[in-house]
């Protein structure tokens, strides 16, 4: 057997090929480029690539392709949208963990150590988040255009390994950032294993990792099921872990807490739309013709996830949490895309992902500036009548809190709307049932913060909001407006997917 | 038939809109230009409006409507509307009057609010008005001309509460608002029956569909739409809101409350024609508002001595009398649009004539403190006494033309609801009559009754101005809207022709009996009010009827009789249900729930080996349920 060389396609490559080609520079950045330069240095290096990517992925829109990376890699219009998704909202993020005022000094340092202090003092930042930004944009540019279960793979630890460290950098509240940090990985290369074991079973099955291969073996309907059914559910563990739909979602209150906020923002947003954007492509071309098999319990967990994260999120008192538990319900929300199974399912994921994505990053970075003397404050008993103290930024943070309740003028009600009727049509009533239901249950929620920040006398306690930076405002400024636009204008953006959006197999 | 298109109508409304949204976000730094800025944009789009008119009188008569379409609005599967809009012969003729007086009340208000510190924030408002309004007949589908409808709605709310560090004009801005909203209800009604029944909701759409559609239906459509326009339009018996919301500066007064907004419902009317020829016991009711209505308003204005209450109530019974002959049909839209207009001038000239008389009053409202003030404010009184002879119908004023038409086809409308509605409008052309003699004699004749710091003067040339056009367009539009017939001939290929024509009374013999009753109406007044001293003090000990009309014909007293108290009493039970019952169940419901949520948060423990294990058991659940599926 000789060795073909492999061949590429290095247009349709080049959106990945340049963030990672960013992601290296930056880390020669971080040898070379002196103290004072190096971050305004790594914020212009990660900004440009990110913008030449989205800039590059804009010129190959309307190609297709199965053979980009030797049948590795596909392009098509479900792909461009969902990385362009991903630039989108990583470029958003970049914005606010630019701020460096959230990350330790040194991230080696013990909590509390006099290596610590010094490093303080003396001023130093961690502009390593930069760069392990990039190869987990990367990452997640990857996980939904993967044709093989062997790129999926990397492309999932491509984009969950920075993860890990990412949520261990905080600056304050040290110990809790850590083992939030050691808790997503341990259960992270928990679900790694699942999927990994997932893999072997679908090659037990059809003795190929392609998913074309996979997907012949499905139609012909030879192999042995036991294999296929195995291979899929275990599979889907590690998805559903990545989403954060119960019962796979025990990291997510915890990590979302104890992460830098920012980096929660970006973690909520971006893994889940490549996640998802995974998700959808296997369930839509691979799994599709063995729908009988999993539709119905795939239907109970969204089920599950919705009532489960919609209802615990009425105990928290904490804002992290709260929100953490909302994108739980989310996760079952965009769930019902899944088990549509049909064109304006797959249509209304994407607009859903994105849309919830940009209202995520904002609402993140709105958590950031709320502060006292020893940083964020949380709770959100003293986020009350935050609304006359500083008016425009609790505005914003309501409009966010109306768009994930889905309420009518914001993108979340189209989003809800488009993914709840492409589930309806398509038989899944007891979904949708649920769906609007917890929707019901989480307006109350986050009305309820909206009351709190508007109709209640602020505390005197020394909350207060911190002036957002130009790069914070921005963000803030640009999710706000998209969230609102696609509220009310949403036509331009669904034909826009909707011409767009067709897996290729 | 293929509507032409075009891309300058979005102009009309685009430019009022962008000076409404410049005001408000440039704040207080526009204070020194803002006013004029408004002004110039408002005046702009009234000239766009009059080039489209020169465009639509080029071609011939069947091709003159226009359509632009703006971009696609909700698209779902097939739920599917365009934001678009559509000129043609009807919503012209609103455009121009909305820009066209809307432009003058902004040169007026320059001066009337000069001394308003937030004159700026006043000008924003009227400029979304005119752009809301122009939507709302500018919209080329019900859902289109819904948020115009919304839209006039929250600048009306904005603006008679602009006032609101005064209780009592908050309150009445809110008012208005909430009685408002049930016309809006009955305006969503009709949008939902209509897109159940026929699948659209665009004009053309709905008009092609109406020969499918279950006279049921169309008649359910034709119902909420009528609730609509008597919300909008102040009629009986949501007309309560009108007087209260003379609370708002007197430009605002005449520009919404009395020319453009309160008219909307006969546009809807109009607009819907097709609808009401097609569903006859509607269209029966509509004629019955107006009926009640125009003599009600008529009946109020009698008794008020606030100048603009007694105004804000001949509107109410003027529009009475545009709903009552858009109600009989394609014989009558065409006059009531031609009253509609002309009322415009002449009404919203005495509104302005009213503020201005304010103006020069430290804001007294009271008539029975004015008097005598023909000497000192010789314009106001002369244009205020053109607007008064136009509503009077006297010829050649406007009102002779237009309201002589809509008392002649009432009384045309054949058999005995002809005679009725004929002498409905006879009789209320007299109490018009008096009523107007009776503001016209205590404001302008008679011996001051001034209060004593009171030095009345007449307004600067930018408020005159403006009256003195409007008193022009009084005494000259109903002559030249129905010389030749060019407006019934104008707005012809719009309504379906009806030839049949039962003439019961000749129409000079309507035009000298509408002469008769309006001079026994001056009459009476003049014998009532001008032969003696009047109180600067209303008097107590007046007749039942005086009472009665005085308090808007108990209308407040019904409300409270039959809906507030019942409501009140209604509200106490349900919270005492509330308290017990329900919330007994949601407190359970809720403790129960916060108790899950706690027992289930406690499995968040924060321990990673527990996790782990959910994931295991979820995992082993997963396979289980699959295995369950496939067996």
């Amino acid at each position: 057997m000789s060795f073909i060389s492999p061949t590429l396609d290095y247009t349709l490559l080049s959106p990945i090929l340049i963030l990672l080609g960013g992601a290296l520079i930056g880390v020669l950045v971080e040898a070379f480029v002196s103290k004072a330069l190096r971050s305004s240095t790594q914020l212009t290096l990660t900004i440009g690539t990110l913008v030449l990517s989205l800039a590059q992925l804009w010129k190959i829109r309307n190609e297709q392709s199965m053979g980009a990376a030797m049948g590795s890699v596909v392009i098509d219009g479900p792909a461009i949208l969902l990385q362009a998704s991903i630039l989108i909202i990583a470029i958003l993020s970049i914005l606010v963990i630019a701020d460096t005022d959230h990350f330790t000094a040194l991230a080696a340092a013990l909590p509390g150590s006099e290596q610590e202090r010094h490093s303080i003092q003396t001023g130093n930042q961690v502009t390593e988040v930069y760069p392990l930004t990039l190869f987990a944009i990367s990452g997640m540019m990857v996980f939904p255009v993967a044709t093989d279960l062997i790129t999926l793979f990397v492309a999932l630890e491509m984009l969950s390994l920075p993860l890990y460290l990412m949520a261990g950098l905080s600056r304050r509240r040290r110990l809790a950032s850590q083992e939030a940090a050691l808790k997503y990985f341990l259960l992270g290369s928990f679900s790694s294993a699942f999927f990994l074991f997932g893999m072997a079973y679908l090659y037990g099955y059809s003795a190929s990792v392609s998913l074309a291969g996979i997907r012949e073996s499905v139609v012909g309907g030879s192999g042995n099921d036991v294999l296929l059914l195995l291979g899929m559910a275990f599979i889907s563990i590690g998805l559903l872990f990545k989403v954060g739909a119960v019962p796979f979602h025990a990291w997510s209150p915890d990590v979302y807490q104890g992460a830098p906020t920012p980096i929660t923002g970006f973690m909520a947003a971006a893994t889940k739309v490549a996640a998802f954007g995974a998700m959808l492509r296997i369930y839509y071309t691979v799994f599709a013709n063995a729908e009988w098999s999993w539709s119905p319990v795939i239907s109970m967990i969204a089920i599950i996830t919705m009532l489960f994260g919609s209802f615990v999120a009425l105990a928290q008192r904490d804002v992290k949490r709260m929100l953490a538990y909302s994108s739980i319900a989310h996760a079952g929300f965009l769930l019902s895309g899944v088990i549509a199974l049909n064109k304006s399912g797959l249509d209304a994921s994407i607009f859903y992902l994105f849309a919830y994505g940009v209202a995520t990053v904002g609402a993140f970075a709105i958590v950031t500036l709320v502060r006292d003397s020893s940083g964020e404050v949380t709770d959100l008993n003293r986020w009350r009548g935050l609304g006359k103290r500083s008016p425009w930024v609790a505005s914003a943070f309501a409009g966010f809190l109306l768009a994930f309740a889905g309420i009518p003028l914001t993108s979340g009600f189209i989003g809800k709307f488009s993914i709840f009727s492409a589930a309806y049509e398509s038989g899944a009533k007891g979904v949708v049932f649920a769906g609007v239901l917890s929707s019901a249950v989480a307006a109350f929620f986050y009305i309820r913060v909206i009351v709190l920040m508007f109709f209640t006398d602020p505390m005197q306690d020394g909350t207060s909001v911190e002036i957002p930076s130009a790069l914070t405002r921005s963000s803030i400024i640009f999710s706000i407006l998209v969230t609102i636009a696609l509220g009310v204008f949403p036509a331009p953006l669904l034909s826009f997917i909707t011409t767009l959006a067709t897996f290729i197999r | 038939m293929m509507m032409m298109t075009s891309t300058s109508i979005v102009y009309l409304i685009a430019l009022p809109l962008a000076g409404a949204v410049i005001l408000l976000l440039a704040g207080r730094r526009s204070d020194k230009w803002g006013h004029l800025l408004a002004t110039a944009l408002c005046a702009s789009s009234f000239f766009v409006a009059l080039y489209q008119l020169s465009l639509m009188f080029k071609r011939p008569s069947q091709e003159r409507a226009v359509s632009q379409k703006l971009f696609e609005w909700i698209s779902v599967g097939t739920f599917k509307i365009d934001a678009g809009l559509l000129l043609d012969q009807l919503s012209i003729c609103f455009v121009l009057l909305i820009t066209g007086v809307g432009s003058l009340i902004h040169i007026y208000s320059i001066s009337y609010m000069a001394h308003d510190p937030d004159r700026r924030r006043f000008f924003a408002f009227l400029n979304l008005f005119i752009a809301a309004m122009l939507l709302l007949v500018l919209g080329d589908s019900y859902l289109n001309l819904y948020v115009g409808w919304e839209g006039v709605g929250l600048a009306s709310y904005l603006l008679i509460g602009f006032w609101n560090e005064k209780p009592a004009y908050a309150t009445a801005s809110k008012k208005a608002f909430v009685m408002n909203r049930i016309g809006d209800m009955g305006l969503s009604f009709a949008i939902m029956i209509a897109f159940a029944t026929m699948g659209t909701v665009s004009f053309i759409g709905v008009q092609a569909a109406v020969e499918q559609t279950s006279t049921l239906a169309l008649t359910g459509i034709g119902i909420m739409l009528l609730v609509a326009a008597i919300g909008k339009s102040a009629q009986f018996p949501l007309q309560a809101w009108l007087g209260d919301a003379m609370a708002g500066p007197t430009p605002v007064s005449a520009l919404i409350h009395a020319a453009t907004m309160v008219t909307a419902g006969v546009y809807l009317i109009t607009r819907s024609n097709f609808i009401f020829d097609a569903a006859p016991s509607a269209q029966l009711l509509v004629v019955i508002v107006g009926a009640i209505t125009l003599m009600f308003g008529a009946l109020i204005g009698t008794a008020k001595d606030d100048i603009k209450k007694a105004l804000a109530a001949s509107t109410m019974s003027q529009i009475g009398y545009m709903i009552l002959c858009a109600g009989l049909g394609p014989v009558g839209y065409a006059f009531a649009i031609m009253h509609l207009l002309t009322h415009g001038f002449f009404k919203a000239g005495m509104f302005l004539g009213a503020g201005s008389v304010m103006h020069g009053m430290d804001d007294e409202v009271n008539m029975r403190k004015y008097g005598a003030l023909r000497k000192v404010m010789p314009i106001t009184f002369v244009t205020f006494g053109l607007g008064y002879l136009a509503i009077l119908g006297i010829p050649p004023f406007a009102g002779f033309y237009s309201k002589d038409m809509i008392i002649e086809t009432a009384f045309n409308a054949g058999g005995i609801k002809g005679i009725i509605l004929g002498s409905v409008t006879l009789l209320g052309a007299g109490i018009t009559a008096f009523y107007m003699t009776r503001v016209m004699i205590l404001t302008f004749t008679g011996t001051p009754r001034w209060d004593e710091k009171a030095q009345p003067h007449e307004s600067p040339w930018l408020m005159w101005l403006p009256m003195a056009i409007l008193a022009l367009g009084s005494l000259t539009s109903g002559y030249l809207l129905s010389s030749n017939d060019s407006l019934v001939k104008w707005l012809s290929p719009l309504f379906e022709s009806h030839e049949e024509h039962h003439e019961l009374l000749p129409p000079i013999l309507v035009s000298a009996l509408a002469l008769v009753m309006v001079a026994i109406g001056v009459a009476v007044a003049f014998l009532k009010y001008s032969r003696r001293e009047i109180d600067a003090v209303a008097p107590k000990n007046v007749s039942i009827f005086t009472r009665i009309a005085r308090e808007d014909l108990m209308q407040d007293r019904l409300n409270e009789a039959l809906f507030m108290r019942p409501g009140q009493e209604l509200t106490k039970t349900l919270v005492k249900t509330d308290a017990v019952i329900i919330d007994g169940a949601v407190r359970g419901i809720g403790r129960l729930t916060i108790a899950t949520a706690l027992s289930l948060r406690g499995v968040q423990n924060g321990f990673v080996r527990s996790y782990a294990a959910f994931i295991l058991i979820g995992a082993l659940a997963m396979i289980v349920a699959i295995w369950v599926v496939v067996q």
